[in-house]
């Protein structure tokens, strides 16, 4: 990994803070007004046993609802991908589930799941991010040309032996694609949860409490760190997909 | 000799939103065990239908197809196949792409005596050195090799190829033909070859067969009695080039155009 690599991304946000700071600056905008990158580090001096506890319940949260759309989306992709009329079937009622904009399920889910704090925030992180792995994998496996399915096929392979050699491999490429999409809708997921029906968890809670109490360089840094959490989750997703799909980077040109 | 291959009264449509499609009419084919048997029609009349016939990978509305006498109703372990498309696994090696098919038949087999044999067929294919190669590091041609060589690491009895070489320029298309004509020599197998290409068919057949147009029956079969160990000049000497005149015209009638100004 050579300098620049590292340099270039930290030069860039070096170059954001600056120019938040500026803009605050010249407008003379007061705390309650916005913050600025300067009045942060105070208050994660002040909070940083909230933050370090609410990263994590923010951070499990999210990591097990995409757990649990990474399982049911490949398996509905694997089932949209090998059956017509699976695919028939359940296409327009994903497309309809997905384009409920989450936020009016939280209500529903509160009251479903009365008190069941960590179950419904992993339940709204999975539910808002199954969706492109599971087109993704239904897509990636049902184009698969015919001729890499006969290669093994008339050897007599099984399905499974197929799915496993051929099709699961060929279409990590695109499931990576969409995990990148969906760790971030993921996290989403879980802060809706944690900013709407807060029960004392998550940094999406330790805003809402900054809120609350007009404590607006809070309120920032928490936006900072949901942002840093962020980047850490989809950096993850990243390096695994260097690991595991790394072939299918073309050499830079 | 031997018929391997028997191809008898194969009738088969497929079902479209238009209706069925009629393809293969009452088609018969045999092919004697070792030979070498160039199919070709005119495109869309159903040959790499037949391919699959062949391969098990489908069954025919009737008729049927036996190999060695036994009528085939599945895929089975000794058969190999090649496509136009190469079908290389990018996120393996050229030596694992080639193993691929013993991972399947022969479980069992030692890792070291499987590498023996890719190694082998590569180094007989001219690719020596590009065993830890990704497929996407190779020119069309190499990788037609390669998968040339994955479709006989097998053993395989019946070899299938359907317009391997369709997509390679000239040059290389004929390079390959003389790889093929060489591990041929070197391999038992007996081989069926999809092919648009007259040339190709005469410089490799034992038999040259024409189908019609849709639905396809055999129309036609050329015997081609030229020496085994043939060189791409013998396509320029009469023997060879009355024959790709007979073949021409056979292909004109295949076409339906038969009588037109040619
Ligand atoms: N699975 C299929 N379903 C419907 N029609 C098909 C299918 N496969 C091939 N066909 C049609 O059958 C005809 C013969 O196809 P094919 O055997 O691939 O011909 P060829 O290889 O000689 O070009 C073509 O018109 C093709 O469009
Ligand atoms: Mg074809």
């Amino acid at each position: 990994m050579d300098w620049k690599k590292i340099a270039t991304p930290l030069l860039s946000i070096i170059a954001f803070l600056a120019f938040w700071e500026f803009i605050v600056w010249a407008n003379n905008w007061p705390n309650y007004v916005m913050a600025s990158p300067s009045d942060l580090p105070a208050a994660y001096e002040k909070y940083w046993k909230l933050f370090l506890i609410d990263s994590w319940q923010t951070l499990w949260r999210t990591v097990a609802g995409l757990a649990l759309a990474v399982v049911f989306g490949t398996s509905l992709g694997m089932v949209m991908g090998f059956s017509r009329t699976a695919r028939d079937a359940l296409y327009p009622l994903l497309v309809g589930f997905n384009a409920i904009p989450k936020a009016t399920l939280v209500p529903v889910l509160a009251l479903l799941f009365i008190g069941q704090h960590d179950f419904n925030t992993v339940l709204m992180a999975f539910l808002i991010s199954f969706f492109p792995i599971a087109v993704s994998v239904g897509i990636g496996l049902s184009t698969l040309e015919p001729e890499y399915r006969d290669i093994l096929g008339a050897l007599g392979a099984s399905k499974l032996t197929i799915f496993r050699k051929i099709a699961l491999p060929k279409t990590l490429p695109e499931f990576f694609g969409a995990l990148k999409v969906s760790v971030t809708l993921a996290f989403i997921g879980t802060n809706l949860v944690e900013i709407i029906s807060p029960h004392g968890k998550g940094l999406g809670s330790l805003f809402q409490s900054g809120a609350t109490n007009g404590d607006y360089p809070l309120m920032f840094a928490v936006l900072i760190a949901l942002a840093f959490l962020g980047i850490v989750l989809y950096y993850a997703v990243v390096a695994l997909e260097k690991v595991f799909a790394g072939w299918a980077e073309r050499p830079a040109s | 000799m031997d018929t391997l291959i028997d191809i008898r009264g194969v009738t088969h449509a497929y079902q479209t939103k238009h209706g069925p499609l009629p393809v293969l009419d009452d088609l018969n084919l045999s092919v004697p065990e070792g030979e070498f048997c160039a199919v070709v029609g005119p495109s869309g009349c159903g040959k790499s239908t037949l391919t699959r016939l062949v391969a098990g990978l489908m069954k025919p509305d009737q008729g049927e197809v036996f190999l060695h006498g036994e009528k085939i109703t599945g895929p089975r372990k000794t058969v190999g196949m090649a496509f136009q498309n190469p079908v290389l696994l990018e996120w393996r090696s050229i030596l694992e792409n080639v193993i691929l098919p013993l991972e399947i038949v022969a479980p069992g087999m030692a890792r070291a005596d499987k590498i023996a044999r890719a190694e082998h067929l590569l180094d007989m294919v001219g690719l020596k050195g590009f065993e830890t190669k990704r497929p996407s590091e190779l020119s069309g041609g190499m990788r037609q090799r390669a998968s040339l060589c994955r479709s006989i690491v097998h053993k395989p009895e019946v070899l299938i190829m359907d317009e391997p070489f369709g997509a390679l320029d000239n040059f290389t298309r004929e390079d390959l033909w003389q790889t093929m004509r060489d591990l041929r020599a070197a391999e038992p197998f007996t081989a069926v070859l999809i092919t648009h290409d007259l040339r190709e068919s005469v410089f490799l057949g034992d038999q040259v067969v024409v189908l019609s147009g849709r639905p396809a029956r055999t129309q036609y079969v050329l015997d081609v009695d030229l020496p085994s160990d043939r060189t791409i000049d013998i396509l320029y000497e009469p023997t060879a080039v009355n024959m790709l005149h007979d073949l021409r015209d056979q292909i004109r009638i295949a076409q339906g155009r038969d009588g037109g100004a040619h």
